[in-house]
């Protein structure tokens, strides 16, 4: 019990709560099973990028480009869907991982083989994936008129009485925390974030693994690139732009330390569910949206000073059975 | 650039100081400078004349004028993601005092206090409560642009006075814009501080090693604080500049700035881990990219497609000298 008080994510959890009663207090709609959902849809695109994000964080990395990779996957599915309308659904969902991978692996060969730091990377990817959108759409929009019904459609429908959307965001957690708790590769992000030099002793290839977290989230950035094109029914250059930092906010409010080797998929989730409730919120005890950036501004830097203290018991233990 | 230990170089045999002085990285930048500008000359007819050439540096001056001392925080190993919401922080305040009936003094007495004040505010977050500046930066980024947009709304102020535009509009002398003597005074400014004063040396000291630097008798704290507010000063100066050529404030001014300045310092020579990196490379990596999107701007190309060449331009360059150095590497 004493072990859970201590843990970020109860705290995360409560202080979530905290908001869901305050607002609730003074209007009991809000609570409604019903609207909880609609806001757990709505930040579900957001979870999604976020544990993406992790998986690099914790290498000591970070991805500056996974908005403009969403951005470019999208128009990229898209136009697909507008010229060829029969091609399935599915396939294109899987087209976005590959593409999204793909450009995820573009950044990781960079920082595996040739070492560049990866935020000098991904800054440079960033700029090019967005302006790569401009030179294949040409500055044209594909709107909703254009995409089939089936693109729009598939993530609006309900399965055991959840958006598929949200069953997207589930599935992805699911995936992404056995990635991280149960496999050698989950380990290894662990591993070179805590003590890259003891890591590659230990027999991790300390570039490749950093690799794999980039293709990682390229993957998740490209399913979401579809996912907000079909929820948002318009593909424009504009798509996404800026949300990069929304990310990485989602992380370091959860707690994901931008040193590297902490963070949890609870945590991360739970951070992007902090930023998802507070915009919710806002409107509905009638703040005006533009106070709606210094909040979250406030809210990160609340985050990052309890967080401060939180990591000064350095790294996470990975093998915890056994030092029990 | 006597000192060559701080600057980035070529891989080489380096015990030849004319050698060195040749395969360093800023001759590499002057090579790309000159490169592109004969490209743009031949590029396009309009390129090559005193007009031209002096519209060409509005296009870099802002914010290369937040690349000098950009430059300095990086070196330290730190980073400051917030300056583009200072100077939409500080232009808000400028235009909140013209409606109070400020005159040209006061407006660029305003926006420079509120740079500072921005400044400090990152500082005493990074080394007061000892906090990563990337994250601090990420979080007054929104908080600063987050204050402009609830003072303005979606609103904007107008109407700024005449004896103030000459700060975003003016020529000194000729062709020579105000801006431009501006940035040049700084980039001087910021060379002496930064390669030949004992601050200078401290800055290189923290970012090849902190902990050392510390006990060296460095004060790695307070030279950390000076740094930010640096930064938030030449945001500040940035923001007068800016809203005197817009005329105009918007929240969304300067939006997306943070990122190229970084691009600036990084193409300079910086490192992104901290320890080196020269005044000069910055002017020239500031340079290189006004011409680059100068000259796609004569060439009718939009302007989010320059940055594809800014991104490329900026991993190209840092990824020559490791393929180079593995090519060799190869065939010795």
């Amino acid at each position: 019990m004493n072990r859970l008080l201590k843990t970020r994510e109860l705290w995360l959890a409560l202080a979530i709560l905290a908001v869901l009663v305050l607002v609730t207090i003074r209007f009991p709609r809000f609570a409604q099973p019903g609207n909880l959902l609609t806001i757990f849809n709505d930040t579900s695109i957001l979870m999604m990028l976020a544990l993406g994000q992790m998986a690099v964080i914790l290498t000591r990395s970070i991805d500056l480009s996974m908005a403009s990779n969403l951005a470019l996957t999208g128009m990229i599915v898209a136009m697909a869907n507008a010229a060829f309308p029969m091609i399935p659904i599915p396939l294109l969902i899987a087209a976005s991982v590959a593409i999204g991978a793909g450009l995820g692996a573009f950044n990781g060969v960079l920082v595996w083989k040739l070492d560049i730091p990866p935020i000098v990377v991904t800054l440079g990817t960033l700029t090019i994936y967005r302006g790569l959108v401009f030179v294949i759409s040409g500055g044209a929009w594909v709107n909703a008129a254009q995409m089939s019904p089936d693109f729009i459609q598939l993530q609006r429908g309900a399965f055991l009485g959840l958006p598929i959307l949200s069953w997207f965001a589930i599935v992805v957690a699911v995936l992404v925390y056995v990635l991280m708790t149960r496999t050698p590769q989950g380990r290894a992000f662990y591993a070179i974030g805590v003590n890259p030099t003891a890591s590659v002793y230990t027999g991790i290839n300390v570039g490749r693994t950093k690799f794999w977290a980039f293709v990682l989230s390229g993957a998740i950035s490209g399913l979401c690139g579809y996912l907000w094109i079909s929820r948002y029914v318009i593909a424009s250059v504009e798509v996404a732009s800026g949300y990069e930092l929304t990310i990485i906010a989602a992380c370091v409010i959860g707690g994901v330390s931008i040193a590297g080797g902490i963070g949890t998929v609870a945590g991360a989730l739970l951070g992007a569910l902090f930023l998802g409730v507070v915009n919710n919120a806002l409107p509905v005890i009638g703040v005006s949206p533009f106070w709606q950036m210094a909040i979250s501004g406030a809210a990160i830097l609340i985050a990052v000073v309890l967080n401060a203290r939180g990591e000064t018991r350095k790294g996470r233990v990975i093998l915890k059975r056994a030092e029990a | 650039m006597t000192d060559t230990t701080h600057t980035r170089h070529l891989p080489d045999r380096l015990d030849n100081p004319v050698r060195a002085a040749v395969m360093s990285w800023e001759s590499l930048l002057v090579l790309v400078a000159v490169a592109i500008f004969v490209a743009n000359s031949f590029a396009s007819p309009y390129f090559l004349n005193a007009w031209s050439l002096s519209d060409l540096t509005f296009n870099f001056t802002e914010k290369a004028i937040i690349a000098l001392a950009m430059a300095l925080v990086i070196i330290t190993g730190e980073i400051d993601l917030s300056v583009a919401s200072i100077i939409a922080l500080a232009s808000t305040l400028m235009g909140l005092a013209l409606q109070f009936g400020a005159d040209t003094p006061m407006l660029v007495a305003v926006g420079v206090a509120v740079g500072i004040a921005c400044g400090a505010f990152n500082g005493f977050l990074v080394t007061g409560l000892k906090l990563p500046s990337i994250v601090v930066t990420i979080g007054t980024m929104s908080l600063f642009r987050g204050i402009a947009y609830i003072i303005l709304g979606d609103q904007s102020f107008k109407g700024y006075p005449a004896s103030f535009s000459w700060f975003g509009q003016g020529y000194v002398w000729w062709v020579i814009s105000f801006e431009l003597v501006l940035f040049l005074v700084a980039a001087v400014i910021f060379y002496v501080l930064l390669h030949h004063t004992n601050f200078g040396r401290r800055v290189f000291a923290i970012g090849n090693n902190a902990t050392a630097a510390q006990f060296s008798g460095v004060r790695v704290d307070r030279i950390k604080f000076v740094l930010f507010c640096l930064t938030g000063l030449m945001s500040g100066i940035a923001a007068v500049l800016l809203t005197a050529r817009l005329g105009s404030t918007r929240p969304s001014i300067a939006q997306g700035f943070e990122l190229e300045v970084i691009t600036m310092v990084v193409l300079g020579g910086v490192s992104i881990l901290g320890g080196a990196g020269s005044v000069i490379g910055v002017v020239l990596a500031a340079l290189i990219m006004g011409l680059v999107t100068f000259g796609l701007g004569l060439l009718n190309v939009p302007g989010i497609v320059m940055s594809i060449f800014i991104g490329a331009l900026l991993i190209v360059v840092i990824a020559l000298p490791i393929l180079f150095k593995m090519w060799k590497q190869r065939t010795a």
